[in-house]
């Protein structure tokens, strides 16, 4: 059902009476709060110049916020790859036909999917060391955090993905003398990673949050750089903090509507069998809760 | 499995997993609530609304929720002076309730949405037909409808608040990632053991909430 016009009538004249009052009546309320916002920020001097001015020097973006983005977009790309790779794996040796094999590798994607990607990260770079007595790279410790976290997911989309292509496809197959490997390899993989496409570069929206969480064990990235050390600079905590934000939205909104891109280019050839599976209805390009949360 | 026989140890294992526990409660309420009221402008005949919850969940969707947790003690708390208790752990834990309500209310919201879309159109064009107003229409025949296509990605919304609440951690409340570095810290010749019972927690909770969820909507499915 589209939601647009079905849910009500075309207004009649009370009716768009109506709804020009709730439109003022909320523009109003809304108008209140963002002054209210306002004056508060004028009496804490929030608005004083000396606070944004950071912002319009080039010594800001380039010694602080673009390097952070840059080790925000690095961990994240380092965790994708890895991570598809640690899906791929996984999803196959889920869908296995021996029992050795499907069981641990079922138990190792629900472990990592149900443990906070923090609390793993935490393990990994102030426990680790304590096993390895090396101390722990925190890129690493982001990064394999990461890859557990959202490898796990992906396992489980693409095994949603490799079950929603039609099983005349792997009997076909199997009929014209190939093996299991080939069939997965050949037939089933490539048809399901073309309907996960989009499910795989929504994930990646999920990968440029979680970065975040490297933050808190100072890894750094845009939180630490563009907003910590900023605001340790100029005392501009709130400004950094706005700023870094709507960095993080523009990324990651242009991930997404790349995903929605995908999405429509695959499902107009009509080839590529539809994604299936728990996270079909919340539409495969929505980007997931990440922060150890996925949505999927 | 000794340094869970210390008492101190203990204390601090529980008293992590009951901030979790709080949040997970207090967050998911008011993510629900907001959620649905968010849902509900999304798709309104009022064109203001409709923009506004479209903005929201742009917004909150496509931020970090450490970068919301963050604002909230540094935007709402020390500069807009939104306090919610004079104890500190208290306040930081409401405030991370904002946090986590506002950036869950996001998905919360395109759950539903997505929820309200399975519902067909035949359904809100009977009640319009019966002279139905776009409340009753919305309250009586889609949302009720809806609300059961949403269980299962309800369900995964409220096990990933449940992990998100983790992240209050770092404005200082003491709750289980915090708990967990403490004890880590304190008992470097443990590490894994401390590790397996902090993670073992989370799985032991969360994956059987998770079949149970898919078994709900199954059992709660709408037969079409």
């Amino acid at each position: 059902m589209s939601t647009d016009a079905v849910l009500y009538d075309h207004p009649g004249p009370r009716a768009k009476a109506r709804n020009r009052i709730l439109t003022v009546a909320f523009g109003v309320l809304l108008l209140a709060l963002l002054y209210w916002i306002y004056r508060k920020f004028d009496e804490k001097g929030q608005w004083a110049a000396a606070l944004w001015k950071p912002f319009t020097q080039s010594s800001t973006w380039t010694d602080y916020i673009l390097p952070g983005l840059l080790h925000t977009l690095e961990a994240a790309a380092v965790a994708a790859a890895l991570s598809l790779v640690f899906g791929v794996i996984f999803a196959v040796g889920r869908l296995s036909d021996h029992w050795w094999v499907r069981v641990p590798a079922g138990a190792v994607v629900e472990f990592f999917r149900a443990v906070p990607l923090l609390l793993m990260m935490f393990f990994i770079f102030f426990g680790v060391p304590y096993l390895t007595e090396k101390p722990m790279s925190i890129f690493w410790a982001v990064v394999i955090g990461l890859t557990l976290y959202n490898g796990s997911v992906l396992a489980e989309a693409f095994r949603a993905g490799v079950k929603s292509v039609p099983a005349g496809q792997s009997e076909a197959a199997y009929a014209i003398g190939m093996r299991k490997g080939q069939v997965m390899g050949h037939i089933l993989i490539p048809q399901a990673a073309r309907a996960m496409l989009p499910v795989i570069v929504s994930q990646l929206v999920v990968l440029v949050k979680d970065t975040a969480l490297g933050y808190i064990i100072s890894y750094n990235e845009l939180l630490q750089l563009g907003v910590n050390n900023v605001a340790a600079n100029f005392g501009n905590v709130v400004q950094a903090a706005i700023v870094a934000a709507i960095i993080y939205i523009a990324v990651n909104s242009l991930l997404t509507s790349f995903a929605g891109w995908l999405s429509r280019r695959t499902r107009r050839s009509g080839k590529a069998p539809r994604a299936t599976g728990r996270g079909v209805i919340m539409g495969a390009t929505d980007p997931g809760m990440g922060g150890g949360g996925g949505a999927v | 499995m000794d340094v869970f026989s210390d008492p101190l140890n203990r204390e601090v294992y529980l008293t992590g997993f009951l901030w979790i526990l709080k949040l997970t409660l207090a967050g998911g309420v008011g993510a629900l609530l907001l959620g649905v009221l968010l849902a509900a402008m999304r798709v309104s005949p009022v064109p203001v609304l409709r923009a506004f919850g479209t903005a929201w969940v742009n917004i909150f969707r496509n931020t970090p929720l450490t970068l919301i947790i963050f604002f909230c003690y540094f935007g709402l708390f020390s500069t807009l002076g939104v306090a919610f208790s004079d104890d500190i752990d208290l306040n930081n834990f409401w405030l991370g309730v904002t946090g986590l309500a506002v950036y869950t209310a996001a998905f919360v919201c395109e759950a539903i949405r997505s929820g309200i879309n399975t519902v067909p159109a035949g359904q809100a064009e009977a009640a319009r037909a019966i002279g139905m107003t776009f409340r009753q229409t919305l309250t009586m025949i889609i949302l009720p409808q809806a609300g059961r296509a949403v269980i299962a990605p309800l369900g995964s919304i409220i096990i990933a608040l449940c992990k998100n609440a983790t992240i209050v951690g770092t404005i200082g409340l003491m709750e289980s990632s915090n708990a967990m570095k403490q004890l880590i810290n304190e008992n470097g010749d443990a590490v894994v053991p401390i590790f397996l019972v902090f993670a073992g927690t989370f799985a032991i909770v969360l994956i059987p909430t998770g079949y149970a969820f898919g078994w709900l909507a199954n059992r709660l499915a709408v037969k079409r």
